[in-house]
């Protein structure tokens, strides 16, 4: 450092903590079980069972958790550099040659950058082609360049595709598996890292294709997917302390839905809500609202979802709070609309 | 509608061994007479289909037949029967738009009937105007959005090398996809992973949607671009068939001693074959009036028949 820089300023130290919006957040509550990567080692083990599974990344590999399946397989894993079209059209190959590719990238860029790849390549041959996406609606502080909120609107339009928006790492072990077992291409949102372990306390297993009830109760009925299936058990076990007595429906297939079982649990005489870590626009709370009006049922449902907007960078408590997603604004929202 | 003039079709409509070992007793100027057959055969198929549908991709069609040709007639392991035969070569056509001279090929190499080539781009054929292989027995891909052909075949090649299967992956593509990202994306995939068992084949035909390929964007020079992106680049005249089977014995021999992928630059004339359109106003969407087609066919023939007795 050249003796012409200005001195440093020594009143840093003096200042309060300042709430990091650093990537490898963790939405983990402090304390909470968790899991280390469930994803890589879910698709190590089942590549342990099926010899065709492969997997490939766009330089994501450490951040998407398939690095844990690089190290057990380096023969089977290929690394296609930052080149997400790439990405998606060598996978559309590989299952073209009888292998049952796992490719992962972050969500924005699956979504967003190479779609005509995945959907021409993989969804229309229906080829089994598992897309695997970090960084699902609103994970990161890192503004909207990495915050995929839209990523369910994107895909909902692809014809047969699969989306699966997980809670935790038990629904993310089970559904890897799943993923490998059923034709055609898939999505998956994933949770990486430490991710919570929650849907082991309820009588509850992973299906492809089915809405689960986790929990019931007299007074409102949430269908959550994702990451607000975990906030939404802690929201009414919260409700508990103000005599509010809430049903859960866990709803991890996004596509094809199951109708069935959550119209059974909305049309009743309860408040019904909807809660997503993903764009009020074309995710979860439509999927649902058009399910009821498609049964002609004339039910108001509530959501809490992401707004219609670019959202903030920062970190990721301060934006789940700014944002709806948190307990805390759940229960109020709930209260609020009970009157 | 006319018979195509007769030429020699092969007997058998299979092809399990490599160039080499196939056709060992056969001649140079043998090897080249059975495969320009081949290409007038899929040149008059083209027209015949054009003719059909008033309309169509035929000038490109013509253009790239020798190419289809050259691997069809001469490359490509396959069993017509099987379409899905595990051990065959991948042909992939990332123009969609170029189906037509692929079911021609595809009909010269007995995968498609001739007979059913009439119904292209009708509804409920099997040969719709942009080629899909949810369609096609032998098309192997969905091409048409442009840029997809060579991505999906670094997945093929990967995945054929890691099944420990011989087989070889030749992509077609045209001069306008190099305009999309994707294609040098794919590219450097193949070089990094060292692809020996991938060719790509790119007809130049200097023409695109919105008009010469010089203007729209330029693309040139696109030898040092594919030798940059560490490929095994050749340059040849794509209607010459002597330098283009030259040019597939180079890629072959090539392919044996290292991992590098092989691409063939091949220039063509859009319309080749056929003096009246090799000089008509070059168009993406060729226009050529009813009373032309048999006009065409006729200067097809004549010129191929000039050429083989030459």
């Amino acid at each position: 450092m050249s003796a012409t820089t200005e001195a440093p300023d020594t009143t840093t130290a003096a200042k309060p903590k300042l709430k990091t919006s650093a990537m490898i957040a963790s939405f983990a509550d402090p304390g909470q079980k968790t899991a280390s990567a469930p994803f890589g080692h879910a698709l190590v083990k089942a590549a342990q069972e099926n010899d065709r599974i492969v997997g490939l990344t766009a330089d994501l590999g450490k951040y998407t958790d398939m690095h844990i399946f690089a190290q057990a397989f380096p023969e089977r894993f290929f690394q296609m550099g930052m080149a997400e079209q790439l990405l998606f059209g060598a996978a559309a190959g590989l299952a073209e040659t009888g292998l049952v590719p796992f490719a992962s990238t972050y969500s924005v860029f699956a979504a967003r950058r190479a779609y005509d790849f995945l959907c021409l390549d993989a969804a229309e041959p229906n080829l089994n082609v598992n897309i695997v996406g970090g960084l699902p609606g609103l994970t990161t502080g890192y503004g909207p360049s990495h915050q995929a909120t839209e990523d369910m609107a994107i895909f909902r339009g692809m014809p047969n595709l699969t989306i699966v928006d997980p809670c935790d790492s038990i629904d993310i072990e089970q559904a890897v598996p799943q993923l490998a077992a059923s034709e055609g291409p898939t999505y998956l949102r994933l949770l990486r890292g430490n991710v919570p372990t929650v849907l082991d306390e309820y009588d509850y297993t992973f299906e492809l294709g089915k809405a689960k009830v986790l929990r019931g109760g007299n007074d409102v009925v949430f269908v959550s997917s994702g990451l607000m299936t975990m906030r939404a058990l802690q929201a009414a076990k919260a409700l508990e302390a103000h005599n509010v007595d809430v049903a859960v429906v866990h709803t991890p297939t996004i596509k094809p839905f199951d109708a069935a079982t959550v119209l059974a649990e909305i049309n009743t005489d309860r408040l019904a809500v909807t809660l997503e870590n993903h764009s009020v626009v074309g995710g979860l709370f439509e999927t649902v609202a058009s399910a009821v009006v498609t049964a002609g049922l004339g039910k108001r449902v509530v959501p809490v979802a992401l707004p219609d907007e670019f959202l903030d960078a920062g970190a990721l408590p301060t934006l789940h709070e700014r944002y709806g997603l948190s307990v805390q604004r759940i229960v109020a929202k709930v209260l609020a609309e009970l009157g | 509608m006319t018979t195509v003039r007769e030429t020699t079709t092969p007997e058998l409509h299979t092809q399990e061994l490599p160039q080499k070992e196939r056709m060992t007793q056969e001649t140079v100027t043998d090897r080249l007479e059975r495969v320009s057959a081949a290409a007038y055969r899929i040149r008059h198929h083209a027209l015949n289909m054009g003719e059909v549908q008033g309309q169509g991709y035929v000038g490109q069609a013509l253009g790239a037949a020798d190419m289809l040709a050259a691997v069809y007639a001469d490359q490509l392991r396959y069993r017509a029967e099987d379409p899905h035969w595990e051990g065959r070569d991948r042909f992939l056509l990332s123009t969609g738009h170029y189906a037509i001279g692929h079911y021609a090929a595809l009909a010269e190499a007995g995968i498609v009937p001739v007979s059913e080539l009439e119904t292209y781009g009708s509804d409920d054929s099997r040969l719709p105007m942009s080629g899909m292989s949810t369609y096609t027995p032998g098309m192997e891909i969905s091409g048409g959005s442009l840029g997809h052909g060579l991505t999906i075949a670094v997945g093929m090649a990967l995945g054929l090398r890691y099944q420990g299967s011989s087989a070889r992956i030749y992509n077609f593509l045209s001069d306008g996809e190099l305009d999309e990202g994707s294609t040098w994306e794919a590219a450097m995939g193949a070089h990094h992973h060292q692809l020996g068992n991938l060719t790509a084949m790119v007809d130049i035909n200097a023409l695109q949607a919105d008009g010469k390929t010089d203007t729209v964007l330029r693309t040139e020079p696109i030898t040092e671009k594919w030798e940059a992106a560490g490929w095994y680049t050749q340059r040849v005249d794509g209607n010459d068939m002597a330098a283009l089977l030259a040019a597939f014995d180079n890629a072959a021999a090539q392919a044996a001693t290292s991992g590098r992928p092989s691409v063939i630059l091949c220039d063509t004339k859009v319309g080749r074959g056929v003096p009246l359109l090799e000089e008509r106003e070059k168009a993406h969407f060729m226009r050529i009036e009813e009373h032309e087609w048999q006009l065409c066919r006729e200067q097809l023939t004549a010129g191929y028949e000039g050429k083989a007795s030459a």
